[in-house]
């Protein structure tokens, strides 16, 4: 039973490190869903650079894609730390597909609710959030929820490039304690557990967005 | 440091072997997910909660842990079972049984896009139960599948890096290789990187053309 707690503490710091990657890249995930989505919805060159950007990271994994950042931008002498490194790409990678998540609920939304609030004479700002936002949030919670989740699991990648998560934790413990299927089993249960908080909060913000259409004047 | 095109060329055969087990890898694995993932997707339609239940358990556990640990887990706690593979087996059963639980999802999503009235039909015109299966379910099933399997299929591809932790000998792994002896990642690993987003643009295009098509006939 000590042997346990003695594997467990390590693997619990490495938790904490794992939902700190989590954290960042998803609000990193956000912003740049955002700004891509805006960008991919407008017209012009930025509609361009945005599709780009989508294809990119849409194109290759994670992995790949992190492992770029960690061995190759060196040389460039662009030294990121291994933290930054994983927030950054995991972030930008949950944003590509993010952005097309709300491109499509924005798209969603009936082509004469915006014609309505142009004749209604609504300042181009009160459109988007008056109109656009609440009708297109419900649509875009669920699929971020997943997305939220992909990062997660995304973020077992950042233990390969030293960031000291639960992966690397694991990897050190059963390196010293041998006992390989006690320490993947309750890293294993670990990350469930970290999805289904996840999961559990974007059902809460779910219903606080979710409303029958027309119920607000 | 810059790009060094002579020995972008040297590496390259080395790269396209490792292209070669990614590959096989991806098909071996999207097999084994087409045939586990019809046994969850039985069990999830079947109706029977003693079947229902645990399918509905094991599918959720697989889509909400990563497939890094679930990669490690075969690799290192099979061997205490005296279960001996090989690295590339263990990592071709661990695509097939992570992609399973995504895969019963399309069949099952397929399955409940046939409108009931085409079951009443089938029986109103009292086809026997095989043919119905055959010449009016299954068929209306599997098209709307087809672009879904075509995603996870690409997805899977670019999952197999992951393969490389375990010591096969995929493409990503033989980068690292390369990079370790000489120093050099950066054509190495851009260019499995230009291989991936290659392979995974063209297949992208397939499949939206084919999800047309389909879309076209429904």
């Amino acid at each position: 039973m000590t042997r346990f707690l003695h594997m467990l503490i390590p693997l619990l710091h490495g938790a904490l490190v794992t939902i700190e990657v989590t954290a960042g890249a998803v609000a990193l995930c956000i912003i740049a869903a955002s700004i891509a989505a805006l960008a991919r919805l407008s017209i012009g060159p930025v509609t361009w650079m945005a599709r780009i950007y989508i294809e990119l990271f849409r194109g290759t994994s994670a992995m790949i894609q992190l492992f770029w950042v960690f061995y190759v931008l060196p040389f460039f002498h662009v030294n990121l730390s291994p933290m930054l490194s994983a927030i950054l790409v995991l972030g930008l990678n949950g944003g590509a597909y993010g952005a097309e998540i709300i491109r499509g609920a924005v798209n969603a939304v009936p082509r004469g609710q915006l014609d309505a609030a142009v004749a209604l004479n609504m300042p181009r700002f009160s459109r988007i959030r008056s109109i656009i936002v609440p009708q297109a949030l419900p649509r875009i919670i669920p699929p971020l929820a997943n997305l939220f989740i992909d990062i997660l699991k995304n973020s077992a990648l950042a233990g390969l490039v030293t960031v000291s998560d639960l992966t690397f934790q694991a990897q050190v413990q059963r390196e010293s304690t041998l006992a390989s299927g006690e320490v993947y089993g309750v890293v294993i249960l670990m990350y469930f557990a970290l999805a289904m908080v996840i999961s559990l909060i974007m059902r809460f913000i779910e219903r606080r967005v979710r409303f029958p259409v027309g119920s607000r004047a | 440091m810059t790009w060094n095109w002579t020995f972008a060329w040297h590496v390259l055969p080395t790269l396209l072997q490792g292209l070669v087990v990614t590959v096989e890898a991806t098909l071996a694995g999207m097999f084994l997910a087409l045939l586990i993932g019809l046994g969850w997707a039985g069990m999830l339609l079947s109706g029977r909660r003693m079947l229902v239940w645990p399918a509905r358990a094991i599918v959720e556990f697989i889509r909400n842990t990563p497939l890094l640990i679930q990669l490690f887990f075969i690799y290192y706690v099979l061997p205490q079972f005296h279960v001996e593979m090989s690295a590339l087996l263990t990592g071709m059963i661990a695509l097939g049984v992570n992609y399973s639980a995504y895969t019963a999802e399309v069949y099952r999503a397929g399955f409940q896009s046939v409108p009931r009235g085409q079951r009443d039909a089938a029986v109103a015109l009292n086809l026997p139960p095989h043919r119905a299966y055959f010449d009016v379910i299954l068929p209306q099933a599997v098209i709307p599948m087809i672009p879904a399997l075509g995603n996870n299929l690409v997805a899977m591809f670019k999952d197999t890096p992951l393969l490389s932790t375990i010591t096969v000998g995929e493409m990503m792994q033989k980068a690292l290789v390369i990079g370790d002896n000489t120093f050099r990642y950066l054509e190495p690993m851009t260019m499995v990187g230009v291989l991936f987003l290659v392979v995974s643009l063209i297949s992208s295009f397939g499949i939206s053309r084919c999800e047309r098509l389909t879309r076209r006939r429904s």
